[in-house]
């Protein structure tokens, strides 16, 4: 397995090594030593690659993935597959703030908690979270799941269009115009599913779903107090 | 009898007839005005501002032999691919949703005739725009709608926007009505609900974070492409500063004149610096940081003439950008449409209900039949034509001052008509050697 040790290697030169490996058909896993907390590590893949990360990272790893798998064996900094498109991101550890910002698919699994505004913005990404997460998150969800094993933080899917939010555990509080709805066959299906791609050990009949009101999709001047 | 001798009725400064109809219009519906455009308020301008011309002590250019330059290159500090343009007036963005794919078509037409570039908006990438204009800038917004690593590698350059002119510290909000099921698509969303864009960005926050998002942009792209930073005018001076040493090739600086698709008239006109306040303590940024030209300054936000471009790039712009004025030369608030403008409760020229998306030239819709009124060619000439007249009047201008490229215009060449422009441009007023808070006086 070619290995890109970064205290020998520049940024660069790892991320150009990754983008031409992802280009082509058939590419070797690639594994990343030493990232030491680097920021923007495996970004801009764009094609079947697998890389694995043997330690924690900074901002921005595995930005706008595409259809590669990026495993960190650690933890990772703010804004972790942000805009990811396609592929899969799996984080050993913690993720800091804005995990899988405005992601507009694939799949992205954090083992340990997330931080706050986890999944902000989401477009159709699919976020799977094994431990809790901190607050504000899913704002403005547009689309795609979020599924926490653990607790939500305050203010959860504050101002969200038509993301499904799937919580385990407790909700501090939610935020505006989000509210609890019917657990029904279909979302039992796509829950079920996604905790089986994450290997996570619970069931979906133990979480409760969460979504728009839809009471602010139209500017409403009585509902003045929301915003 | 004679009739006793009456003043005529005193209409108040203070409660204007516009005033009061806010006011009437504010208690029937309970919710601020919204609107289109920048600021409508007189603020100082580059109007304020007059050229000194050549005569002995300086050496004038033939009009019709000597070569005068206009060329400009954007993104030479880190970028491997700097834009190249032919011409220092570029297109703002403006966004397919808020335009018409016509207009969005148009633009892309006639600026790359032109030999200059345009630049998407908070709606993604079309292939109109795409397709049509030769260089396009790609905007990063906080609302990331269209946001893909596709496209932003297809972009000529990159433009992180923080701010506008029209709103430093808003964001935006496409209402219902124009959100067809392709605006829709393209931004993830519902048909026919309002959409809001945030007015921060979701994954940093200053000019730290945004340091480490502009590498991760350059790491996505290469290191080919130029990244522009766009701020309202707000603090030029700090944000000029802290924009460089986040990283930018490019500082987009728009004052308070600058247009939005839709905001609240209150925002529009109550933040902000009018532009001609903007430049020179951007320039003073760049310059004590060692970086004027080589991080170049876009300035916009009321550009209408050659006259305004050469007077921005004399107080050291690099460039401008024209938005408003591109909608006007491809036929926004055309008087040929007065009878329809009045239906709707206007006048030509005062139109900017453009959020409603029932603009009767075609451009600020996504209504079919009105769209279908742009030809794209057509309006593509005339925004190409116009964007000449522009650069041939900033020539004349610099040629009489004795310039072989617009970019060697220089304060010393202005004089201003009023204190307040003066202050703000820190050009002498006529007819003396002094302006306002000039050292030493």
């Amino acid at each position: 397995m070619p290995t890109l040790d970064m205290s020998q290697v520049e940024l660069r030169e790892v991320n150009q090594t990754l983008q031409g490996a992802a280009g082509t058909q058939i590419a070797e896993p690639y594994e990343i030593i030493n990232p030491r907390g680097s920021h923007a590590v495996a970004c801009g893949l764009n094609g079947p690659l697998t890389v694995t990360v043997k330690g924690s990272t900074g901002y921005y790893c595995a930005g706008m993935n595409k259809d590669a798998t990026v495993h960190v064996e650690g933890s990772a900094g703010p804004g972790v597959a942000e805009n990811m498109m396609s592929g899969t991101v799996v984080i050993d550890g913690d993720a800091s703030q804005y995990a899988g910002a405005t992601g507009h698919g694939g799949l992205l699994v954090i083992k340990g908690n997330a931080s706050s505004r986890c999944g902000i913005s989401m477009k159709g990404i699919d976020i799977v979270v094994h431990g809790n997460i901190g607050h504000m998150s899913a704002f403005m969800a547009q689309k795609g799941n979020l599924v926490v094993l653990g607790d939500a933080g305050e203010a959860l899917g504050d101002s969200l269009y038509e993301a499904r939010l799937f919580v385990r555990g407790s909700v501090k509080s939610l935020g505006a115009d989000c509210i609890e709805k019917e657990m029904r066959p279909e979302h039992l299906k796509v829950l079920a599913n996604l905790l089986e791609k994450a290997g996570a050990d619970a069931k979906p009949e133990e979480f409760k779903r969460y979504g728009s009101a839809r009471k602010l999709y139209n500017f409403n001047i009585d509902h003045a107090d929301e915003y | 009898m004679d009739k006793t001798p009456q003043t005529d009725p005193r209409q108040s400064w203070t409660f204007s007839k516009e005033t009061n109809s806010e006011i009437r219009r504010a208690a029937a519906t309970g919710i601020y005005d919204i609107r289109g455009g920048g600021a409508k308020r007189r603020v100082p301008h580059f109007d304020d501002l007059l050229f000194l011309g050549a005569s002995i002590s300086r050496y004038p250019l033939e009009g019709y032999r000597e070569k005068c330059g206009t060329d400009v290159v954007l993104g030479t500090r880190f970028a491997k691919k700097p834009i190249e343009l032919k011409i220092p007036i570029t297109i703002a963005g403006m966004s397919f949703g808020s335009l018409s794919a016509n207009a969005k078509e148009a633009l892309g037409r006639g600026a790359t005739m032109a030999g200059t570039s345009t630049t998407t908006g908070d709606g993604g990438m079309t292939e109109e725009e795409r397709g049509h204009s030769e260089k396009l800038v790609y905007q990063y917004l906080p609302s990331r709608y269209g946001m893909n690593p596709d496209d932003l590698r297809r972009a000529d350059a990159i433009e992180v926007v923080v701010g506008q002119g029209a709103k430093p510290g808003g964001g935006g909000m496409l209402l219902g009505q124009k959100i067809t099921e392709r605006v829709a698509g393209m931004r993830d969303l519902p048909v026919g609900i309002d959409q809001r864009s945030a007015c921060r960005h979701p994954d940093w926050t200053g000019p730290d974070d945004l340091e480490i998002k502009i590498l991760e942009l350059r790491e996505i792209t290469n290191w080919e492409k130029p990244i522009y930073i766009k701020v309202g005018g707000a603090r030029p001076y700090y944000d000029t500063a802290l924009a460089v040493k986040a990283g930018a090739d490019v500082i987009v600086l728009d004052g308070m004149q600058g247009g939005t698709a839709a905001t609240q008239d209150v925002f529009i006109e109550h933040v902000g610096q009018p532009t001609l306040a903007c430049i020179r303590p951007a320039v003073q940024a760049l310059q004590d940081l060692g970086l004027h030209r080589e991080v170049q300054l876009v300035v916009s936000g009321g550009i209408r003439t050659g006259a305004d471009v050469a007077k921005a790039l004399a107080l050291g712009a690099d460039a401008v950008s024209i938005g408003t004025a591109a909608l006007v030369a491809l036929g926004d608030n055309d008087p040929k449409w007065e009878a329809e403008y009045n239906k709707l409760g206007t006048t030509a020229g005062a139109y900017d209900d453009w959020h409603e998306g029932r603009d009767p030239a075609g451009i600020t819709t996504q209504d079919p039949e009105l769209m279908a009124r742009l030809d794209p060619e057509a309006a593509g000439r005339r925004l190409r034509n116009y964007l000449n007249v522009m650069t041939l009047e900033a020539q004349t201008l610099a040629r009489a001052c004795g310039k072989s490229h617009v970019h060697n215009l220089e304060p010393e060449d202005l004089c201003a008509l009023t204190m307040e422009a003066a202050a703000m441009a820190q050009v002498p007023l006529a007819g003396t050697n002094w302006w306002p808070g000039k050292p030493g006086f």
